[in-house]
């Protein structure tokens, strides 16, 4: 046990950079010592956070440093707590926020102090969202991310950066007020919002679907899935580097992590009794927002629309309810933020020298940019899912979990692997490959060393997990194991309640 | 006949020192000259006398019944007298500027103050009709305050002739709830109408055809936009707090105290009324240009949301109306101070295109607006998520999904109209900036917009509070 409370100074941590950025003052000085700021507090949080690491148990498949302290009157505790479901996106969060502040160094010249504070507050949500071991204060963070993301998209985006931020809001909030009424329906029916109790709770039949339903209109905006993912495309395209970055590699990853905490384990009758749409959209995501990637001009674009089906995979992994489909899952959703985050990341590096994210606008830049083509084919492999990379070890837990429960959703997913090397493997062509004939490339500068900087931990970490998946792997497998146990007993529970009446 | 004790009076002591201390100042007013800054300052520190007052009293009942302190009367005095000091405070900067010092204001809104101190404690339907004739009568008239401005005085004609024409209504439903019932006291009314009966329900549709129009709920609040968009602003800032506080208080009084054995004819009206508020409220906003227009649909809206927890006719649910009331009057009172501070060297603006860019132009300014509009769409952590939370809390508690659902759909529609305003404030490019904010509007910003985004990190003594009063009711 912890003796200070480790998991909510890594919470809140950030907020203290908040404050130091808006003593400063508005001049030239005051904007660079902004940046060192967001990025030093990002780096101690992140240092903080690998502390939450060091003292986990894997071995236990409890919440730890759990606190708990009186919040709401009755209606609501302030519990944070981390298992090893939680503690890899906490992680995941606080290791990718640094870099999002070194690639916005140089990208974002104009009001750089909103923009570092709009970080920090977004990554006390994001890793509060994760930590949360209350249903309100779960929401709390979850829909609180909105406001600063909103901004970000809104304030440092692109030319149609408007539509886009309403979208990205009005969308998610859609989905999410839905939960809330499911939220309070379940306060009543179990007289608490305590995660920990929940997960032990027995919700009646008859209400499952109806709670089922509400979460999964949040989860699956956020996911995103097919086919509320349209606001997706548009929000990534708009938005500056590092809000795509957050947006793929940790905003997306609250759906996953939703349905791995709620839904699955909270309703486990109807969890059962739904997968089969959740395969079938799953499916249609893999497959379609594949061959919609393949047909797009914008770099952005197509990445986005690969997220989307790369989170295919994760959905159908998870309910699948198997201990490689959920394992799967969740190592997919670490790959995913890695891999995307540094996709993005390589646009960004073009975008900051030519100002364009059209793929027709480049081409041949392997004769200017060494490194960066280097870097780029890297990413490109392992969002394709080469083995020797974390986006395959993801992908194929995921298909292995759920071939084992239903073989044609399994063959189908696996048209996706193919379709994705197809877009991947044009766009890097397109991008990178050729000659460099365009007039306005011949002076493109490869990476510098600060972009070396950013893509230096995300190469080592695709390759380590590529070859080496057990740290993730074992860090959320005794969670996992207990989460399934729990999940066959209640529909076994169910079954012989079924078969008695 | 016997002399009453002058200490049976004291349950209604914040009252007589509002109505004794207008008198004072009436008289100060009216033989000194320029003495409106005075008179001014002197009704502030009444009001904040009074609400100090109110908040201390015991329990006990006054003249017969009549008059109740409770639980319930304290929280929600304590905000009406809050909330009229706070318009009177951003009102002095706005008078002074406009020259339009009169003493009256003051006066007027002390006066209507005492009414609506009255109307929360009212135990009968004469008491009711009394307190809600003295609020309103002096609304009526501070609406039309600003006698030269075709505006103004259409506001306050428009205001007096809807009123008066549902305090006809009211008090009709209160002369039939009468005939069916034999009495005029909510506990007697309670008694008597166990066993409902198709006249009372009638009365009660009256009688709730006045509440509505004075808390502005659909289908009678066509009088809102026109008058927060006539009326100076200061009445407006005004108007959309403490009048409001007051309506909803005997609104949730009368209902809950006079009518239980009923549960089910109210229920339904309460229901569509919400509903309808928070619809229209949503889609209506949309399409406005000024920002007090857009203020009233907003209100409108919201006073939907807090029926939304009265329309559970339980405890819990009039918690979250009392919870809603007070995070919406300081939702309310920042936004306004905002507006107020609209003001170029040429006058005052009313466009929300006004506010473009203000985050460059003034950029603490325009942060805490966002904040109070986030606040004011029910985004979590600020504080307008909790008061949402609570009446739906109450909705859900009582079996209401259908009204629950459509409630927060309405608020994803309101929720646009309120970042339009963030994006213009935001995304667009600047226009002419603002001059300087005069300090009292600061302060009231400043005050309103912390308390928004600090609500959660400590919000257990409102709830709290707001538990013990509306347990009192029950």
């Amino acid at each position: 046990m912890a003796s200070w409370p480790i998991l909510s100074v890594t919470t809140f941590l950030p907020l203290a950079g908040v404050l130091f950025i808006l003593m400063l003052r508005n001049d030239e000085a005051g904007v660079r010592n902004a940046r060192w700021v967001a990025l030093w507090t990002t780096v101690v949080t992140f240092a903080v956070s690998l502390n939450l690491l060091w003292r986990f148990d894997p071995s236990s498949p409890e919440f730890q440093f759990v606190e708990k302290v009186e919040w709401l009157g009755g209606y609501g505790a302030y519990k944070m707590g981390v298992d090893g479901i939680s503690l890899p996106f906490v992680i995941l969060t606080t290791a990718l926020m640094p870099l999002c502040i070194a690639a916005s160094w140089q990208s974002i010249q104009t009001r750089v102090k909103e923009y570092m504070i709009a970080f920090l507050a977004l990554e006390v949500l994001m890793v509060g969202t994760f930590s949360a071991l209350d249903l309100v204060l779960f929401y709390l963070f979850f829909e609180g991310g909105l406001i600063p993301m909103f901004l970000i998209i809104g304030v440092w985006g692109g030319p149609r950066r408007v539509y886009a931020s309403f979208k990205f809001f009005l969308y998610t909030l859609l989905g999410s007020v839905l939960m809330l009424l499911a939220i309070m329906a379940m306060f009543w029916q179990s007289g608490t919002t305590d995660i920990v109790t929940l997960l032990r709770h027995a919700f009646p039949r008859e209400m499952q679907p109806w709670l089922w339903l509400a979460f999964f209109a949040s989860f699956a905006v956020k996911m995103p899935m097919w086919p509320v993912h349209t606001w997706l495309p548009d929000a990534h395209v708009e938005a500056p580097t590092a809000g795509s970055v957050i947006l793929a590699a940790i905003l997306l990853k609250m759906g996953g992590y939703g349905f791995l905490r709620f839904s699955l384990p909270m309703f486990p009758i109807a969890s059962a009794d739904f997968a089969p749409l959740i395969f079938a959209l799953s499916v249609i995501a893999i497959v379609y927002t594949s061959l919609v990637a393949i047909v797009q001009d914008d770099m952005k674009k197509l990445i986005a629309y690969s997220s989307v089906a790369h989170m295919g995979f994760v959905t159908m992994g998870i309910f699948a309810a198997t201990a490689q489909g959920v394992a799967g899952g969740i190592f997919q959703m670490i790959s995913h933020g890695i891999v995307s985050a540094a996709l993005f990341l390589c646009v960004g590096v073009v975008y900051d020298r030519m100002h364009s994210r059209e793929i027709a606008a480049y081409g041949g830049l392997v004769s200017r940019m060494p490194v960066y083509a280097a870097v780029f084919l890297l990413f490109t492999l392992a969002n394709v899912g080469l083995p020797g990379t974390s986006g395959f070890v993801g992908e194929f837990l995921t298909l292995l979990g759920t071939f084992r429960v239903n073989i044609v959703v399994a063959t189908l997913a696996t048209i996706g692997v193919i379709l994705s090397a197809g877009y991947a493997l044009w766009l890097y062509r397109k991008v990178v490959f050729g000659k460099l004939e365009k007039p306005s490339l011949a002076g493109i500068r490869d990476m510098g060393w600060r972009e070396g900087v950013v893509f230096a931990p995300l190469v080592i970490l695709t390759l380590l997990f590529g070859f080496y998946p057990k740290p993730v792997l074992d860090l959320s497998a005794a969670s996992v194991t207990a989460l399934l146990e729990n999940y066959q007993r209640a529909l076994g529970a169910a079954k012989t309640a079924a078969m008695l009446q | 006949m016997n002399a009453i004790p002058l200490s049976s009076m004291t349950p209604a002591l914040p009252e007589i020192v509002l109505a004794a201390g207008a008198m004072a100042l009436l008289m100060v007013g009216a033989f000194r000259e320029r003495s409106a800054q005075l008179v001014n300052l002197g009704a502030i520190m009444l009001l904040v006398a009074a609400a100090f007052l109110a908040a201390a009293l015991p329990d006990g009942t006054a003249f017969g019944g009549s008059f109740t302190v409770d639980g319930f009367a304290r929280f929600m005095k304590v905000l009406a007298f809050g909330g009229s000091a706070v318009a009177l405070v951003m009102s002095l900067d706005y008078l002074a500027v406009e020259k339009q010092q009169k003493f009256e204001f003051a006066i007027l809104i002390l006066l209507s103050a005492t009414g609506m101190g009255m109307l929360i404690s009212a135990g009968d339907l004469i008491a009711l009709y009394l307190g809600l004739e003295l609020m309103s009568l002096s609304l009526y008239v501070v609406a039309a305050f600003n006698r030269d401005s075709v505006r103004s005085t259409e506001a306050g004609l428009k205001y007096f002739v809807l009123g008066a024409l549902s305090s006809g209504m009211l008090l009709y439903g209160c002369s039939l709830i009468y005939g069916f019932t034999g009495t005029v006291s909510f506990a007697g009314i309670a008694k008597a109408s166990a066993n409902g009966g198709i006249g009372l329900t009638f009365g009660l549709v009256f009688l709730f055809a006045g509440f509505c129009f004075k808390v502005s709920a659909v289908p009678f609040h066509m009088w809102t936009p026109d008058v927060y968009e006539g009326a100076p602003t200061p009445v407006s800032a005004f108007f959309a707090a403490a009048p409001k506080i007051a309506a909803m208080a005997i609104f949730a009084r009368a209902t809950i105290s006079a009518f239980p054995g009923i549960v089910p004819q109210w229920q339904q009206i309460v229901v569509f009324v919400a509903i309808a508020s928070m619809v229209l409220g949503a889609f209506a906003a949309i399409g406005q240009r000024n920002i007090k227009r857009l203020m009233a649909y907003s209100s409108i809206g919201h006073m939907g949301f807090a029926l939304v927890g009265l329309a559970s006719g339980t405890a819990e649910g009039v918690q979250g109306v009392l919870v809603y009331m007070s995070i919406y009057l300081a939702m309310t009172v920042g936004a306004f101070a905002v507006i107020l501070s609209m003001r170029r060297p040429e006058g005052m603006v009313e466009q929300i295109s006004d506010l473009a860019g203000l985050s460059r132009t003034n950029p603490a300014m325009a942060f805490f607006l966002a904040l109070l509009l986030f606040s004011l769409a029910g985004i979590p952590p600020l504080a307008g998520f909790f008061a949402k939370y609570y009446v739906f809390l109450g909705a859900i508690k009582a079996g209401l999904y259908g009204l629950a659902v459509i409630g927060v759909l309405a608020s994803v529609v309101g929720a646009y109209y309120y970042l339009l305003i963030v994006k213009i404030m935001y995304f667009d490019e600047p226009a002419k900036g603002f001059q300087p904010m005069p300090g009292e509007l600061k302060a009231v910003l400043g005050v309103a917009g912390l308390f928004n985004l600090l609500f959660f990190v400590y919000p257990a003594p409102l709830i709290a509070a707001a538990g013990a009063a509306a347990k009192s009711l029950f």
